[in-house]
């Protein structure tokens, strides 16, 4: 499919000069529901882009790998993209530890990487350097853009449960803290870290609801989402409880839940079918229109950071490492989700993300209630940012 | 926690162990009977999840269950009768390497027929809702599970000693070649027994239809619960995997009712260790027969001739001039090659010569790594420093888990590696402070004159090579001769005044010490260290690595290792079914070449005289 | 003074008598054939007698010192060689290095990581194998040699460590004839010259009666007679425990 592209684009653009590689390296295999669509995204955007002239007048090219879903062989990969692949930049990753790994690799050699999707903290703030930006909003961003109404709700007793790695734990952590900034008399009566993708969900469940809580807050997704769902409706742990759960209302996790979405939970996602902007309707017509399918949250997050990079290029004039750096910085462009702006502080773009509740219609789950929540609005005091940073 | 809880906490860990139990059964009975360590037998229950999805939306759930389980038992029998029936004469481990080049071909055929998301099956009708239990809703559906388990049980005892076809089954678990020399008809016996052990891997995953989504992960997961259960239980003991099962799924139940859930990662190879430690065969286990005969008819382990040392010095020299032609990614290849070359003949030194099979090796790759990343991140030493110093913490740990392995022989020893492997691995993913959790240890590199891409080849060269042709000579060395000798004879060794497990105990912590240089090696070609390099997917790959090259052969290891790395790199690049690709390679090695890569040289010769 | 001196040795396994109060001496340069039916516990004497069993009561005195309890690695250390009824010879490895092994061991150099293994002791490991007639296979590897020549291996192996006492578990079994009376013949010679002395057991009673020289009969793990090989063959209790069967008069 991809050499069929690719050949397609040669051919008809034979009259460009040289093209501009992008490094793209992914878990495709190890986190499929989401970096599928991702991939659709980035090739949608690949072809609008050289479909109007490529950037500084050549094509872009993207060369995408597999990076195994470990830091060891994402380094390697990415070694393999620079050097063998003469990538200009690299972009991708999907979980923390290898973001982080691959951000740490940029610098040491000196390329350019934009993290279309980690969501760690770490990569823009503890372990930032010069050549890492990040599109997302982070673990952090997410959790506050939930504190309003969960502080709103004055719950006393909340429960915790979070997938055991560092999404997972600084989801928590963060919460935690904002949280207790927002209401100091609250509680946490207990908290359950099962391991990613094997949740014990049927004693999980019953733990939580051992415990009590008025309110719980989780960031499960994925499998572990899917059983606890199961099994907190069966058990009625949800009965008469506020739920609140990160990512949960990305299509990529809600679909799955079909008949049995929990309805008024509070989540982040994407209700793709929702939303009116001239901005989103462009881009849901262009997606649907290639691909003869609805996008996800991933969609546009491969969306916007192939345009990410291809602004950065013309910002920048060149494929200049140091150039398109200084490019990114400060870069202000439109996404499917509104204008963002790549900050120049911490190499965080300020996309944002849709706040809203679970609800079932057709026997499958949507979000209501929604609003859009602008990540700029959702980032710490530049001060706590710049004590973080080490450069 | 109130009483009502204690209940339905300890009712969580009844249905799970059902499950557990079915499939750990299956794999106690093919193991019992047809000695093969059946590592795809995860794959086989993965399958049975799938089918059950797919199969519940064409003749519903209820019939779903018997159908898939049907379908794989069916499948079981075709891979023992095509597959492993011309692999029961090779050597055991080559055995576990076809299974587990089933392992990858399995998954991605799931992949391929039923894509990459995870699919979670419907609702039991009739059980889907929850039943109330001293006021608290109880799924229905978990009250079946529960019934299950007792139910398989008491169905396999009846048929194992009602029947006679379970009578001699029981007769081969017990003695292999006396069954065989009373005149079982032992194709049919292996075939039906490998059907069968198929069929409650099956029935075992499809019945987790309403209670876990099939996904392509489950496989690797599920086998390795499924070893901890009958190895904790007792090989070949239907009721000790019963009660291993039960043990398990309770403890992590309350670990999760008491707030350890973080617990939940490791719990299952802490038990393990510490049964295997203070019950060396299991809680219902008897010791095994002693095989009888000369164990392996394995060739004298020559030491390299002339010529062969020449060609070994030529592609050294060759390689040394590698940089000076590309600075290119060609480098970070060969890098990672040396590494794993130097990681696969610290295995092989292990698991051939002194017939210690371990597959928790990747703990002290994972060990030299770390303890090169702390060293140089938390403590900030220099990198020379670092390096030099980091082998030695993972000769200790090999030391510490060393004194405990040598205890045991055979798969129980190889279990205790892997649960030391595990611990080891999730004190790394939890650590938070020293090791950087999940995330790992980020930014190690090398000393500024080490940091070009050349300069570092060389380094790995230089010290990879070393490292390599000490373990060689150490196998020529008296040393060597009296592990092969505690390997070939515990008896004679020990009536000829070796003290064999001492020895060995020193030849693990060796073989650790020098995966320790190659972990060390590896954090600083990469920049960073996470917990994955010391998971059990290294262990494997080590072992294949190993398989690959020839555990019989000295030289094989580096080619087994150098392949590896390769075909995973060439194929992971431009194709989606890279995994089974590899599979298919393994196996068609293994049936072709199952003395390894290694022993290609000597086939070629003996046709060249022909 | 007898190099051996074995008394009042007893084993039980769960309630039955595998060895009852069993003694006897064997003295520097005797073979002394250990003979009885079946099960009559020869193969557990030879168990307690080298350490691989513990026994339940009595003294097993090596020169005079108790060797008592002690695993057979220590035992073999002060001077006792072995060979076993079903043989142990390590497989995998040259006959030649089988050797080489046991001498390396006697030599304590076993632990050293570093010498050429392949270099050393060949020459004393030569001189053991043409003793046991064995130079001429001393490159093949020991899976591949014939029962006999396992036999003759093991005892090639026994003496590495210059034995002051040999225990041959049935050294002559899957013999032919004429290399039985070679093997025992070179036995004795070598007993007579290094002042060795030789417990054996042994079903053929031809090889027993030619070659040792003094018998002991155990029945039920109990010694039932004891002495000269024509003493023993005469005495009643011996034909009665052999009721039944022909080996006595093969």
């Amino acid at each position: 499919m991809r050499s069929l592209l690719l050949l397609a684009l040669l051919t008809a653009s034979s009259a460009f000069a040289q093209p501009i590689r992008i490094g793209e390296l992914n878990s495709y295999k190890v986190f499929p529901a989401f970096l599928e669509p991702y991939k659709k995204g980035m090739e949608l955007a690949v072809e609008e882009i050289n479909a109007a002239g490529g950037v500084l007048g050549r094509r872009l090219e993207l060369v995408t790998r597999d990076d195994g879903g470990t830091p060891g062989d994402a380094v390697r990969v990415a070694e393999e993209l620079i050097t063998r692949e003469k990538a200009h930049l690299l972009m991708g990753t999907f979980a923390s530890h290898v973001g982080l790994a691959v951000a740490n690799l940029a610098n040491q050699r000196k390329v350019l990487f934009v993290a279309s999707e980690p969501l760690t903290d770490k990569i823009v703030w503890e372990n930032g350097n010069r050549y890492t930006f990040r599109l997302r909003p982070s673990t952090y961003m997410q959790t506050a853009m939930l504190i309003p109404e969960a502080a709103k709700l004055k719950k006393k007793r909340w429960a915790i449960v979070y997938p055991n790695y560092e999404y997972g734990q600084s989801a928590t952590a963060s919460f935690k803290r904002l949280l207790k900034q927002a209401q100091p008399e609250v509680e946490f009566v207990a908290e359950q870290a099962p391991p990613l993708g094997k949740i014990d969900a049927g004693a999980v469940v019953q733990a939580l609801a051992d415990a009590r809580p008025e309110a719980i807050f989780s960031s499960l997704f994925a499998a572990d989402l899917q059983r606890f769902v199961r099994e907190g409706n069966t058990r009625g742990l949800f009965k008469g409880r506020a739920v609140f759960n990160l990512l949960a209302g990305e299509p990529e996790y809600l679909d799955t839940l079909k008949d049995e979405t929990p309805e008024g939970w509070w989540v982040t996602g994407y209700p793709w079918s929702e939303i009116r902007t001239p901005a989103h309707q462009k881009f849901l017509a262009a997606y649907q229109a290639r691909w003869k399918d609805y996008p996800r949250q991933g969609s546009v997050v491969g969306y916007a950071a192939v345009h990410s990079v291809a602004n950065a290029i013309r910002r920048a004039g060149s494929t200049d490492t140091e150039k398109m750096v200084e490019a990114l910085k400060g870069l202000e462009m439109p996404t499917p989700f509104g204008p963002i702006v790549w900050r120049a502080l911490d190499h965080q773009s300020t996309m944002g993300a849709y706040v809203g509740q679970l609800a079932r219609k057709g026997g499958r789950g949507v979000m209501v209630n929604w609003r859009f929540a602008d990540g700029a609005n959702f980032l710490p005091p530049f001060e706590e940012i710049r004590a973080l940073r080490k450069d | 926690m109130s009483a009502t809880s204690i209940l339905l906490q300890f009712l969580n860990g009844l249905a799970g162990a059902s499950a557990l139990f079915l499939v750990a059964a299956g794999l106690s009975l093919i193991f019992g009977v047809t000695r093969i360590v059946n590592f795809a037998h995860g794959s086989l229950v993965m399958l049975g999840m799938y089918l059950a999805v797919a199969l519940s939306e064409v003749v519903g759930f209820w019939w779903a269950l018997p159908c898939a389980a049907l379908a794989v038992a069916g499948l079981g029998a075709l891979i023992e009768s095509v597959l492993l029936r011309r692999l029961y004469r090779a050597p055991e481990l080559l055995q576990l390497l076809a299974t587990f080049a089933l392992v990858l071909i399995i998954r991605d055929y799931a992949l391929w027929q039923w894509g990459p998301e995870d699919l979670l099956g419907p609702r039991a009708p009739g059980m889907a809702g929850a039943v109330t239990i001293i006021g608290q809703p109880f799924p229905a559906y978990d009250l079946f599970l529960i019934a299950v388990g007792p139910a398989v049980l008491g169905a396999l005892w009846l048929l194992l000693t009602r029947t006679r076809w379970g009578t001699l089954v029981r007769a081969a678990t017990q003695d292999r070649e006396m069954a065989s020399a009373l005149g079982v008809n032992q194709r049919l016996q292996f075939t039906s027994v490998f059907a069968l052990g198929a069929l409650l891997a099956g029935l075992g995953g499809a019945l987790q239809l309403p209670r876990e989504p099939a996904t392509l992960k489950v496989d690797l997961a599920v086998v390795s619960d499924a070893f901890v259960v009958v190895v904790v239980g007792g090989l070949g003991s239907l009721p000790g995997a019963f009660v291993a099962a039960l043990l398990i799924a309770e403890v992590k139940a309350f670990c999760i009712a008491l707030g350890y859930s973080k617990l939940t990662l490791v719990v299952e190879f802490l038990i393990m260790a510490l049964v295997l430690v203070l019950r060396p065969w299991g809680l219902m286990g008897r010791m095994p027969a002693p095989a009888r005969g000369p164990a392996a008819l394995e060739p004298p382990l020559a030491a390299p001739s002339p010529r062969v040392l020449a060609g070994l010095c030529t592609l050294l020299a060759a390689l040394a001039l590698v940089p000076l032609a590309t600075t290119g990614f060609t480098l970070v290849l060969l890098t990672d090659m040396l590494v794993f070359a130097l990681f696969a003949v610290s295995l092989h030194f292990i698991s051939g010569p002194a017939g210690l099979h371990s597959f928790g090796h990747a703990a002290y790759f994972g060990l030299g790594a770390y303890g090169a990343g702390i060293l140089a991140l938390r403590i900030g030493a220099p990198m020379e420093l670092s390096l030099a110093t980091a082998p030695l913490l993972a000769g200790g740990g090999a030391l510490l888990f060393g004194w405990f392995c040598v205890r045991l022989s055979g798969i129980y020893l190889a279990m205790l590696t892997l649960a030391f492997a595990q611990i080891a691995w999730s004190v790394a993913f939890q650590w938070d402070a020293v090791t950087g959790g999940s995330n790992g240890l980020i930014g190690i590199w090398p000393a500024p004159w080490l940091a070009s891409k050349a300069a570092y080849f060389w380094l790995v060269l230089a010290l990879a090579c070393a490292a390599i042709a000490l373990l060689w000579r150490a196998l020529h060395s008296p040393f060597g001769y009296a592990l092969r000798a505690a390997r070939d004879s515990p008896l004679r060794a020990d009536a000829i005044g070796i003290d064999a497990r001492a020895l060995q105990w020193a030849a693990f912590t060796v073989a650790g010490l020098f995966a320790g240089i190659a972990g060390a090696l590896h954090a600083f070609s990469k920049g960073s260290i996470s917990p994955e390099s010391m998971a059990v997917a290294r262990s494997v790959d080590g072992l294949v690595m190993v398989l690959l090259g020839g555990i019989q052969t000295l030289t094989g290891p580096l080619w087994g290792a150098a392949l590896f790395t390769w075909l995973q790199d060439a194929l992971a690049r431009g194709f989606d079914y890279w995994r089974a690709a590899i599979g298919c390679v393994i196996l068609a090695l293994v049936l072709a070449l199952p003395g390894g890569l290694g022993s290609l040289g000597g086939l070629l010769k003996r046709q060249g005289r022909a | 003074m007898s190099v051996l001196q074995v008394s009042g040795l007893s084993k039980s396994f769960g309630g039955v008598h595998a060895v009852r109060n069993v003694s006897f001496a064997v003295v520097a340069g005797e073979l002394l054939a250990m003979i009885g039916p079946n099960g009559a516990g020869k193969s557990t004497c030879f168990n307690l007698i080298n350490g691989q069993l513990t026994p339940d009561a009595g003294r097993v005195l090596l020169e005079g010192r108790s060797i008592t309890g002690l695993p057979p690695r220590a035992i073999w250390r002060l001077g006792v060689g072995r060979t076993f009824q079903v043989t142990a010879t390590f497989a995998s490895m040259t006959v030649r290095e089988n050797v080489q092994v046991a001498l390396l061991s006697h030599a304590r150099r076993l632990p050293s990581p570093f010498a050429q293994a392949p270099r050393l002791q060949v020459a004393q490991a030569d001189a053991l194998l043409a003793q046991a007639g064995m130079l001429d296979q001393a490159d093949r590897p020991a899976a591949v040699l014939a029962y006999g020549d396992l036999k003759r291996l093991e005892l090639a192996i026994a003496l590495a460590n210059r034995p002051r006492l040999l225990l041959m578990d049935e050294p002559t079994a899957g013999m032919a004839c004429g290399e039985r009376a070679a093997l025992m013949r070179l036995t004795a010679s070598l007993a007579r010259a290094s002042a060795i002395a030789v417990l054996f057991t042994e079903h053929d009673m031809d090889t027993v009666f030619t070659h040792a020289d003094r018998v002991i009969v155990l029945a039920g793990g109990e010694r039932i007679a004891e002495g000269a090989p024509a003493k023993v063959r005469a005495d009643p209790r011996v034909r009665e425990a052999y009721l039944g069967t022909e080996a006595l008069d093969a």
